[in-house]
């Protein structure tokens, strides 16, 4: 059976020896041949020395998620080959540096051997670049292997290269060594490779938080105070690259402030500080400094203070597994932080909604006065994702929400800081230095009244938090809404799934509909829940909620903030670290159908009614 | 006492200042401090310097942290933004305010609870940053609002109101802020208006960190006889290095002042400090020299007040990262957003 551009290829390799740029190549040789590729780093907390893996999906269909079962194994890293060798599917391949010959267990496969220690031994001096260029070595044996244009990867070393010159030559050098030793000395009729087509001719190749920082710019960011954090630091990176970019006059002075912070503390205290004087400001972080911020975000929610956080989930708990993927936090950010609060969310599911929610973030944050948490993860945000270009509407203006100029005071008699003007629960804010004599006032979280005044009396505080309810319900018409796919046949399913789990759910829905199953499909992009979630869980006998985190923490979101019969809501859970496959899922439900007889015979039931 | 709303009478005959505004212009709400308190004889400086040099209050900004000493900007300048934080994280709130607009003035209030013990790593990191603001410590040794507990600057052979010894070294606030690159660097007593009130006035117009340590007695949890942060034990151990005078640029100078015991400064906007200095011996310029009288001081028992490090070259945060000179919360779409041509630009890296 031959596996044109369908395959998956896995690299093992060791962190520090110089293959992480050999293996962006790769894979961007692959998208730039107009296959769609979804690579994946899997590295560990460790700057040199400890195992890492580079996985490419290769899919025709354009299928984006993980898939079990490697093709085309290159395993640089003798520490990892014995597992690593498990995962090859039968008649697969196994590409090795057989520079020291080694001993292969299994017999279904295939194996390659490319003496990459030796050729470079044999044209190069120095011995760094000994070590890197045989991961150039092996790129351009694979181009012989997999049918990768070779002149597309010259290219490429060319663009890294562009301001170090001299390296060019010699990595050139190397590339076709790999793949001369290959075309003279190797079978290179494999039943897996490439052949290009023209589906992701438009498209482009982009990390999640790549995009989140470029949308911040967009959306008018300047002030931004941080922590450095895997997985949420090339987030600000990109930020500060597209400042460098787009941001300096020609005098040099920049439009922006970007302050490292002493910690997350600081970091979002900042954040709030320059929103509170009218800037627009952000954070980004991970896990711990979730858990670090809350008491400040309880300030902004209860003084309404607009802010915008990006929560790049990592797996917990505590420093957990800082460079592995969840959706953990679901629950710790949207109670976030002590006494009653609640926040907004959103959940962006690919480097193009982390552009688009990353610049309405800060409109809804403004509108709102209140933080505003985007809900992206390691995945999304530190790997390469498929997607179509960004777009920007150049008729966008800001939306600054309610805050009143000179002239609005000048004509005001009563204003006051906290007061239900427009019955929307929405106060009208001031900012210091507009007016001499009017509309200062004093941003507590202490308990205050319609005034901004301090008080103690309980029914006045009562009737505040009420009003900050009020505000937060009819958030709703503001955020993103929820996407609802419904299935070719009825059916009493619905299916609730989120962020980053999405290519895996598509994928796995196409399968399970090729099985027969017909499920209904919604994805949450925004808390609170709007009305057509809880249309969607009252539409049908039995939902289920997939997500990244142990304990079903979206499943207890809804069932708490909708108020509904969670006996029908069942969960899928994945919290191993990998992003979720499509194959995980299916089985998963498939379990559900057989385990839980009511599923299956109500299921029945409807099926025969229908 | 807050239930009393102060009567907003107009006085005619007030003096006013060159905005035509009087002092009471500059005052806040009334203080629920218990009387006495130190930390009300601050704030009273604070509309003095505020008042002589004309500052238009909506255009200052005052931040605090929590404790009775971060109550105290409700009680003066009621015509400026204020913002009452959360505790010991002042410094950040400010930072950030500051970044969206350098047109402000900054004045920062906090208590030696809120920023030697749980803002201390804030504190420090505000100096390094030089941040353009006066960062005030109302330093009473205690935690006033939670009823008495030792403070990290309670000296070491103080004790409490229940007589019990204070066991550990306190941190001197000042002597820190010299190291970690404060330009203006002052420390005084709440009860010494003729030192305090010049002091805050330069230091409001100092361009950088300023910082003013103001021992503040705590009148109801650590003003006994055997505390060294009291009204008694200050007034017999102060050892003043110095007064001064500030005189803005548009006044001719016409304070008196000896030739030999003193020295004038020119600031960033033109106006010039006139420092009276009673101990010839100190260069105040000298970060090391400025420690060591600290130190000196200290092992002796006595505190030194006065303006005890001045860097005469004024920068801020804003020079450091050579922000746009226009405050960034002004700036606009058109100023911020590459549009969808910066956004091709972008895509096609990305290809
Ligand atoms: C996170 C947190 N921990 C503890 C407190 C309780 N608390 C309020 S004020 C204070 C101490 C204030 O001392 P200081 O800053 O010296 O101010 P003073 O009252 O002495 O002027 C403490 C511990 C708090 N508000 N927040
Ligand atoms: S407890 Fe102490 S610090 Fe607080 S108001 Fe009373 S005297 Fe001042
Ligand atoms: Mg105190």
């Amino acid at each position: 059976m031959s596996k044109i551009n369908d395959f998956v290829v896995k690299f093992a390799n060791v962190n520090g020896s110089g293959s992480a740029s050999a293996n962006a190549m790769f894979a961007k040789s692959i998208f730039r041949m107009g296959i769609p590729v979804t690579p994946k780093n899997i590295f560990p907390s460790n700057i040199q020395g400890l195992p890492t893996w580079f996985e490419v999906r290769i899919s025709k269909h354009g299928y984006a998620a993980r898939r079990e079962g490697i093709d085309c194994f290159i395993t640089l890293n003798p520490q990892t080959y014995q597992t690593d060798v498990k995962e090859i599917l039968p008649g697969g391949y196994l590409v090795y540096d057989n520079t020291m010959p080694r001993n292969f267990s299994r017999k279904d496969i295939n194996y390659i051997g490319i003496p990459m220690a030796s050729i470079c031994a044999e044209n190069y001096d120095d011995p760094r670049q000994r070590q890197l260029f045989k991961n150039i070595v092996c790129l351009g044996a694979l181009a012989a292997l997999l049918k990768i244009d070779i002149k597309i990867i010259e290219s490429l070393i060319k663009e890294d290269f562009e301001k170090k010159p001299k390296l060019i030559p010699p990595n050139i050098k190397a590339l076709y060594l790999g793949r001369d030793f290959a075309l003279e000395n190797l079978d290179c009729d494999l039943n897996v490779g490439l052949k290009k087509i023209r589906t992701t001719k438009k498209k482009i190749l982009i990390q999640g938080n790549e995009a989140a920082g470029l949308g911040c710019v967009y959306g008018g960011a300047t002030v931004v105070g941080w922590y450095p954090i895997t997985p949420s630091t090339s987030l600000v990176e990109a930020f500060q690259k597209y400042v460098n970019l787009f941001r300096v006059k020609d005098n040099g002075e920049v439009s922006a402030g970007i302050i490292q912070a002493e910690d997350e503390l600081a970091a979002v205290g900042m954040a709030i500080g320059a929103n509170w004087n009218g800037a627009r400001a952000f954070t980004a972080t991970s896990g711990p400094g979730i858990s670090l911020m809350s008491e400040f975000l309880g300030l902004a929610y209860f003084a309404e203070i607009p802010l915008v956080l990006f929560n790049i989930q990592r797996g917990g708990p505590s420093t957990g597994m800082p460079t592995r993927t969840q959706q953990s936090d679901i629950l710790s950010c949207a109670y976030a932080s002590h006494g009653d609060t609640k926040h907004i969310l959103l959940f962006p599911s690919d480097p193009k909604e982390c552009f688009e929610m990353a610049a309405q973030s800060f409109d809804l944050a403004e509108i709102l006065q209140t933080p505003i948490i985007v809900m992206s993860d390691l995945d999304i945000g530190m790997n390469d994702w498929v997607i179509d270009p960004l777009q920007w509407n150049d008729k966008t203006s800001y939306e600054r929400g309610k805050v009143l100029k000179k002239q609005d005071l000048d004509e005001l008699m009563n204003w006051g800081r906290y007061l239900d003007v427009d019955g929307d629960g929405i106060p009208y804010r001031t900012l210091p230095g507009t007016h001499e004599t009017k509309g200062s006032y004093f941003t507590r979280g202490t308990s205050h009244d319609a005034f901004a005044g301090y008080t103690e009396d309980g029914r006045i505080n009562a009737d505040n938090m009420m009003r900050i309810t009020k505000k937060f319900k009819k958030s709703v018409k503001y955020l993103p809404k929820s996407v609802r796919r419904k299935a070719k046949k009825d059916t009493n399913i619905g299916l609730i799934y989120f962020g980053s789990t999405s290519v895996a759910i598509d994928e796995a829905n196409d399968i399970l509909e090729s099985q027969g199953h017909a499920t209904d499909l919604l994805r949450i992009r925004s808390f609170p829940f709007g009305r057509g979630i809880s249309s969607f869980i009252d539409d049908h006998d039995h939902i289920i909620v997939m997500e990244q985190n142990r304990d079903a923490q979206m499943r207890s979101l809804l069932i708490n903030e909708l108020n509904k019969d969670s006996s029908k809501i069942h969960s899928i859970l994945n919290f191993d670290g990998s992003p979720v496959t499509a194959n995980f899922i299916v089985k998963a439900f498939l379990n559900l159908l057989k385990k839980n007889q009511v599923v299956f015979k109500s299921l029945k039931k409807k099926q025969s009614a229908a | 006492m807050s239930f009393i709303k102060k009567p907003s009478v107009h006085h005619p005959k007030l003096p006013t200042n060159a905005l035509g505004l009087n002092r009471r212009d500059y005052e806040g709400a009334l203080s629920t401090l218990c009387a006495g308190c130190g930390h009300d004889s601050v704030s009273s400086a604070i509309i003095e310097a505020c008042y002589n040099l004309s500052i238009p209050a909506h255009k200052l900004a005052k931040l605090s942290g929590i404790g009775c000493s971060s109550k105290t900007p409700t009680y003066f300048l009621n015509k400026s933004h204020g913002f009452n934080s959360v505790h010991g994280r002042m410094p950040s709130v400010a930072t950030g305010a500051n970044l969206a607009n350098r047109d402000l003035v900054y004045l920062g209030v906090s208590g030696d609870g809120d920023t030697a013990s749980i803002g201390l790593g804030q504190f420090c990191h505000i100096i390094r940053r030089r941040l353009n603001m006066l960062y005030v410590v109302d330093n009473n040794g205690t935690y006033g609002l939670t009823k008495g507990q030792f403070s990290a600057t309670n000296d070491k052979n103080s004790k409490s109101k229940k007589g019990e010894d204070n066991p550990f070294e306190s941190i001197d606030l000042a002597a820190l802020a010299i190291q970690l690159g404060a330009g203006f660097v002052a420390r005084s007593f709440s009860g010494d208006k003729d030192q305090l009130i010049p002091l805050m006035t330069a230091a409001l117009k100092y361009r950088g960190f300023a910082f003013i340590d103001v021992v503040s007695p705590c009148v109801t949890f650590n003003n006994h006889s055997q505390s060294t942060k009291s009204y008694e034990y200050f007034r017999e151990h102060n050892e003043a290095l110095g007064y001064l005078d500030v005189i803005p640029e548009t006044e001719e100078i016409k304070v008196n002042y000896k030739e030999g015991s003193s020295a004038q400064v020119q600031m960033h906007d033109g106006s010039k400090m006139i420092l009276h200095k009673l101990d010839k011996s100190h260069n105040l310029y000298d970060r090391g020299n400025s420690i060591k009288i600290l130190n000196d001081h200290q092992t002796k028992g006595s505190i030194v007040t006065g303006l005890i490090y001045l860097d005469k070259e004024e920068r801020d945060l804003h020079d450091t990262i050579n922000s746009n000179q226009k405050p960034l919360n002004i700036l606009t779409e058109k100023d911020l957003c590459p549009g969808s041509k910066g956004l091709d630009y972008v895509n096609a890296s990305f290809r």
